[in-house]
């Protein structure tokens, strides 16, 4: 049970990747911790990628986690733009309060 | 337990407690603290993994890049943090049973308990490679070789990104006087200069 396995870092990255879940919940008025909280399950996701990458010893896992990376990275450059147009206009990042389109 | 176990049992709880201060910290700066302390537990886990490359990665572009912006627009805007509070606790008990019930989930499938899915003789037993062994310039044979064309998009998904942030957040405001070099450049003598002739006039 003590020795670290796959398993290990599956079950680790599945309890990241479900507090990432809770935070999108708890702090669903706070844009920017939303944004965090996407960052978080990303990582997890990277996780399971890395531990699979090393123990079936194929480098493939940590290519797909670099361009992970990559897209991750864009994303939040957008996401913050986004966010500060966004603050911009209505001065609040309230998310109940983007209701204009009805959606 | 060996070294590894330790390390890893070690960095997994730092990650879980920096996640856990990631979402319940009540400013959101000390979220974003809480998030670099994750990504460097993270990178240190990825080190045990035998990914160097990509922990260091981590380190220097979410560390030292993502999360300073992140932390910049935090204290550029100007938020009203009790506001933001609200719903907190009226969510608490539905994003703790949800968030339990996934981890469950997931964890029945590849956690120690449960249906062992993962029995298969190839994920046993981990390949260590010696000290010599380059994990950079492994990735870096095999992204400059078989992965060049997603790498090349990777690099044209990062220009759409710049494009995109700058073109969002430039404005021009309307009251701010601009130089405009076209004008300038066609003006004319006579456009600017004017010559008065008059008779000159005696000293009282």
């Amino acid at each position: 049970m003590l020795t670290v396995s796959l398993s290990s870092y599956l079950t680790l990255a599945a309890i990241l990747f479900a507090i990432s879940i809770a935070g999108i919940f708890l702090n669903r008025k706070n844009v920017i911790v939303l944004l965090m909280c996407v960052e978080l399950m990303l990582l997890a996701a990277n996780i399971n990628f890395i531990a699979f990458s090393h123990y079936l010893n194929d480098t493939a896992g940590q290519i797909f986690v670099f361009f992970i990376l990559t897209v991750a990275a864009a994303e939040a450059a957008i996401g913050l733009a986004i966010l500060v147009v966004l603050f911009r206009n209505r001065r609040s990042i309230d998310v109940d309060q983007l209701n204009e389109m009805k959606g | 337990m060996t070294f590894i176990d330790f390390n890893f049992y070690l960095f997994a709880t730092l990650l879980i407690v920096a996640a856990l201060g990631v979402i319940t910290a009540r400013n959101p700066v000390h979220s974003a603290l809480s998030l670099v302390l994750a990504f460097f537990a993270c990178s240190a886990l990825w080190i045990l993994l035998e990914a160097e490359f990509l922990a260091i990665v981590l380190v220097l572009v979410y560390v030292g890049a993502v999360m300073v912006l992140f932390l910049f627009v935090v204290m550029m805007l100007d938020i009203n943090i009790e506001q933001m509070r609200k719903g907190f606790v009226r969510y608490l008990p539905i994003g703790a049973l949800i968030a339990l019930i996934l981890a469950a989930q997931m964890i029945w499938v590849v956690g120690p308990v449960g249906p062992d899915v993962l029995a298969d003789d190839s994920l046993q037993q981990a390949v260590r490679h010696d000290a010599d062994y380059s994990n950079t310039k492994e990735l870096g044979r095999i992204l400059y070789t078989q992965y060049v064309l997603p790498f090349e998009i990777a690099s044209v998904i990062l220009l759409v990104a710049i494009v995109a942030a700058i073109s969002l957040t430039l404005r021009r405001r309307p009251k701010t006087k601009y130089q405009t070099p076209g004008k300038q450049i066609k003006v004319k003598r006579n456009d600017r200069l004017r010559i008065v002739k008059m008779d000159a006039e005696a000293k009282e």
